[in-house]
């Protein structure tokens, strides 16, 4: 009974929000807002086997590799510089600028570097622009360690390896998780902004592509699909995330507890 | 972390000794970067048709400020941020409070927030291109849906956050609604907003510039764009340098605000201490 109320409660709105836009937009003339009978329609031959493989699949994989690359990278060198108080102050205001720049403006800089054709300009500058947040949110998070527990591994001898693993990347975990999260939504708005330079193949481009030969229905799947992929990345981010975190948020809980 | 940090040790003016330390450090580094990308275009390691000296850059920046269409163009990405950010703030305060407050509302909206807000903005660049073409709507319309989320989804975890007990002793002492939000709620949730402040700061520039580089929105992400296709490669990294700077006097300023509006919060005093 109580998990129908919760599913009723949670249906009920976007069921609201769908019906209302089928009938308001049923008989609709305009061009911009075309039926959502007709979007629904075109939604299934718009995206067939080869827009899937030759452009959502790739465009996916490009985020995937740039992020995975700003995670390690960013991760790696979060350590190496958050361990260092002077190296800390050494990097952090360069980093803080190179944060600070928004990351659109890389893609005219890197189409000076590698021109804007192939998959490597755009997997970098999704790299490039996912690594500060993880990076920044990684010295933090190392910074912010308990140094009598740093000084304790290091006096029963835990190998520098498991001191690493057990004690820094740890302890600094939850901060490094919401610079990743971060990270994953400056991730999905480069896949798309990579794509809009140049005659490409992709998601954004199809997206384009479809406003510019004012295919509207299918302009309108494009931005549905979008969405949903957003979604589906963050429910993923989120579960990655509950598994890996589950012992701090049972110390939170304890914490409160007390 | 939730594992108390040992305060640091050593005198007051040993810290503040550190701290100046850490600053020299810290200008120490921004100068061999610059150090860097005058030397490897001299040195001919990278070609200076793609990473040009930084004097080059910097001699490029400063003739640009004698310039009337550079200050047209960084008003104009100014004006579209701000004007987005009071925006997103005004309906994300107004509509967190709202749907924060009452139990109902919560609990029907909780699953089409969570649904809507990891949309990303940019998928609207099509729609907003169709219906504004490049005219700063354009660009106002991504930065508030971007910033929005932002503030609702923290304006939301600080209603959470009020005491129970307060909340009922104000409602005992027969508190008006009113009352509650203002001496109770909001106080409660200010932190958290500022929190979503800073984060919605620095979203709305990142959207309005992509609108301004992408759409053709008049601001300093068009003359970047501009100016790269024109091969003005001095050009491209000065304005790239101004809009970073951009960027750190947002986030600056952010937490500046941050710290004034909750001098009184626990948070921030131990900070200072």
């Amino acid at each position: 009974m109580r998990l129908l109320t919760t599913l009723a409660y949670a249906l009920a709105l976007p069921i609201v929000l769908v019906v209302v836009w089928w009938f308001a937009s049923a008989g609709s003339e305009s061009v911009f807002w075309p039926p959502l009978s007709k979007i629904v329609g075109v939604f299934g031959e718009t995206w067939n086997a080869d827009r899937w493989t030759g452009d959502v699949l790739p465009s996916l994989a490009r985020l995937a590799v740039g992020y995975l690359v700003a995670l390690v990278l960013g991760v790696l060198l979060g350590v190496l510089i958050g361990l260092h108080r002077p190296v800390r102050a050494f990097c952090e205001p360069t980093l803080e600028f190179f944060r600070a720049v928004p990351p659109p403006v890389l893609v005219p800089v890197i189409a000076l570097f590698l021109g804007y054709t192939g998959d490597t300009s755009k997997v970098v500058t999704i790299a490039v622009g996912c690594v500060w947040p993880i990076l920044l949110n990684t010295v933090e998070g190392v910074r912010g360690l308990d140094e009598v527990m740093l000084d304790t591994a290091r006096c029963y001898r835990l190998s520098a390896w498991t001191r690493l693993r057990q004690v820094v990347l740890r302890g600094a975990s939850p901060q490094i998780a919401a610079g990743a999260r971060q990270a994953l939504s400056i991730g999905v708005i480069l896949m798309v902004i990579s794509e809009l330079f140049g005659a490409n193949r992709g998601l954004g481009a199809s997206i384009v592509q479809f406003q510019r030969s004012f295919a509207i229905p299918q302009m309108w799947t494009g931005i549905i699909l979008l969405g949903i992929l957003g979604f589906l990345l963050s429910v993923l981010f989120r579960l990655v995330e509950h598994y890996a975190l589950a012992w701090y948020r049972g110390l939170r809980q304890a914490d409160r507890g007390a | 972390m939730t594992v108390a940090t040992v305060p640091v040790a050593g005198t007051r003016t040993e810290r503040v000794a550190g701290r100046g330390r850490d600053a020299t450090l810290g200008v120490l580094g921004l100068l061999v970067v610059v150090g860097l990308v005058e030397a490897l275009p001299r040195l001919g390691i990278v070609n200076d048709r793609y990473l040009p000296p930084a004097s080059a850059m910097f001699t490029e920046l400063a003739g640009q400020l004698g310039e009337a269409a550079f200050w047209t163009a960084l008003g104009d990405t100014l004006r579209g941020w701000a004007l987005g950010l009071a925006v997103a703030m005004a309906a994300g305060i107004v509509l967190g409070v709202l749907i924060g407050s009452v139990g109902i509302l919560r609990d029907l909206t909780a699953s089409t927030i969570e649904f809507l807000r990891p949309i990303p903005s940019v998928a609207l660049i099509p729609l907003v291109v169709l219906l504004y073409g490049s005219r700063p709507t354009s660009a106002l319309v991504l930065v508030v849906y971007a910033a929005f989320w932002q503030i609702l989804v923290q304006v939301l975890y600080g209603v959470a956050d009020v005491d129970p007990v307060v909340r009922d002793t104000a409602r005992s002492y027969r508190f008006s609604r009113l009352a509650i939000i203002r001496t109770v709620v909001w106080p409660t949730a200010l932190p958290y907003v500022m929190t979503g402040f800073r984060l919605a700061a620095s979203v709305a520039l990142i959207l309005e510039i992509t609108a301004e580089l992408i759409i053709g929105v008049p601001g300093l992400g068009k003359s970047i764009g501009v100016a790269q296709s024109s091969g003005a490669v001095e050009k491209t990294y000065a304005l790239v340098i101004v809009v970073g700077i951009i960027g750190v006097a947002v986030n600056l300023l952010a937490r500046a605000l941050e710290r004034r509006t909750l001098r009184w919060h626990v948070s921030v005093r131990r900070e200072a201490r």
